[in-house]
């Protein structure tokens, strides 16, 4: 080798570090995140060998942790408990970026165009929004209400026409937040929904706009398609009369069903699944399960609908076939399941079983174990398949 | 049968207070399934670290000061109007109390 040739054979080394020492080039589409709650980490996951890949850390409470994904599929924005916003390039398996953006957060969303991110808040309450490439502070949206007071807020999602739509659970109010001038974020308040909204979801096609109710029965649907019409009350005499369970852990509405022509709801402080027919959204049906549902997600391909359980009875997940309404399958991963993530077409779920520290792999459709992952107290999964999706 | 076994039960219920004089002797293994309770399961409402979420805080800073009796009847019977449920049917009264003891001085390592 001729020592004129050196400084290029530095040259390409030196790139080749640079790029993170990674020399094999490879798409996101089969990748994701588990969020590791107690440790503050998350390992970042390939669907397609079902393999951990490498891990992250330094991401603070995890707790209740969610995760949105850029429209690039490259970064995700893991949003933690302490109010912590962290922006991870999943590729190189480092923080981007990180900010503590509050004192205790719940969930994010990224916008339609996904130059925007954002958080809502339990304290001080309200919906903070930031530049998606630098989480540089963008907007600032206290949810006041009554005399003053702020409300924590829940439910948020992201909405065709770059809004964003969330409930506020003190005021019992659902706010639309348009963003078509960032600095100036356009409100449209509803007030009087109902009481106590704990969550909500949006429809795939981004036009139905649902919060679950805890402090009274039924749900409170928005038609963004038509919001001039207000806030309608479905499923409004449900239970009534009945007694409700004590409910020791809130039921989810993000990864909600809607299959088939069906919405499949947690019931509140029932043993139920409930069934709303979305052409009129009256009841269609109550499916009784094994306890009080938390996630009810749908494969997506409609076809079946998977089920997981609050506190004590979390050791179980149910499967449902839509087409007939029926239970098809009860499987006990173990003790306490904490969510479930449907491959991007459904042939596989992944399982998080917090207090087996392990990630199990199901095929849908035999509903057997194909492969099983270690994971510290793993929580929610989230793969990168969420980023084509409204509301996801 | 029926009344053997209600018997029983009251001899076990009244026996209880006697038995656990002391909050220590739940038992170790019982009291770090309490702590892994505290931090799962309360902590679905009130943040793993206690801090807060949708319930409040439970740090000593904020219940530090507060009359034991009523924490624990919070927790048994839970407050109707909010999303605390009762948790008498799982948690003993006794348990309830060594709970709240531990909360109002602060749990170590809680993380």
């Amino acid at each position: 080798m001729s020592v004129k040739r050196l400084p290029a054979l530095l040259l390409v080394s030196a790139l080749t570090m640079a790029l993170g020492g990674c020399t094999t080039l490879r798409g996101t589409g089969d990748m994701g995140v588990v969020i590791e709650r107690a440790s503050g980490s998350l390992q970042i996951i390939d669907t397609s060998t079902r393999q951990a890949l490498k891990p992250v850390t330094g991401l603070g409470d995890l707790s209740h942790a969610s995760v949105v994904y850029s429209r690039d599929e490259r970064y995700a924005y893991v949003f933690g408990r302490d109010g912590g916003l962290t922006k991870v390039d999943i590729l190189t398996a480092n923080i981007d970026r990180r900010i503590i953006q509050s004192g205790n957060s719940i969930g994010g969303a990224i916008s339609q165009d996904g130059s925007l991110v954002a958080v809502s808040n339990y304290e001080p309450g309200g919906v903070r929004i930031f530049d998606a490439k630098t989480l540089a502070p963008v907007a600032d949206i206290p949810a006041t209400f009554g005399n003053g007071q702020n409300s924590k807020v829940v439910g948020l999602v992201d909405a065709p026409g770059q809004r964003f739509v969330f409930s506020l659970f003190d005021a019992g109010e659902i706010w639309i937040a348009d963003m078509s001038t960032p600095s100036a974020p356009l409100i449209t308040k509803f007030r009087n929904i109902g009481k106590q909204p704990y969550d909500a979801l949006i429809s795939p096609d981004g036009r139905h706009y649902i919060a679950g109710l805890f402090g009274e029965d039924g749900l409170a649907m928005l038609d963004l398609w038509h919001p001039e019409l207000g806030v309608k009350r479905v499923l409004g005499n449900y239970g009534r009369g009945e007694e409700k369970l004590p409910v020791y852990k809130m039921p989810h509405l993000e990864g909600w069903a809607m299959a088939a022509g069906y919405a499949f709801v947690p019931a509140v402080g029932r043993h139920e699944v409930l069934v709303v027919r979305m052409s009129d959204w009256q009841e269609a049906g109550r499916i009784a399960v094994h306890g009080q549902p938390v996630f009810v997600m749908a494969r997506p391909d409609g076809r079946q609908v998977w089920v997981n359980f609050a506190h004590p009875r979390n050791d179980t997940v149910q499967v449902i076939d839509t087409e007939s309404l029926q239970l098809i399958n009860t499987l006990k991963p173990g003790k306490a399941v904490l969510h479930m993530e449907f491959t991007p077409r459904g042939e596989q779920v992944w399982i998080s079983i917090r207090d087996e520290d392990r990630v199990e792999v199901y095929d849908t459709e035999s509903q057997n174990l194909v492969s099983t992952l270690s994971a510290d107290k793993p929580s929610g999964i989230f793969f990168t398949s969420r980023a084509h999706r409204t509301g996801l | 049968m029926k009344a053997r076994g209600a018997v029983a039960l009251l001899l076990l219920t009244t026996g209880v207070p006697v038995a656990v004089a002391n909050a220590t002797e739940l038992g170790t293994q019982r009291e770090s399934e309490l702590i892994h309770l505290l931090r799962q399961d309360c902590g679905s409402c009130h943040g793993m670290t206690l801090k807060g979420g949708l319930g409040p805080s439970l740090l000593p800073e904020r219940i530090g000061e507060l009359p034991p009796a009523f924490l624990i009847n919070t927790v048994l019977e839970g407050r109707k109007g909010t999303a605390m449920p009762p948790w008498k049917s799982m948690l003993s009264r006794e348990e309830v109390s060594w709970m709240v003891e531990q909360l109002q001085k602060g749990i170590p390592h809680v993380r």
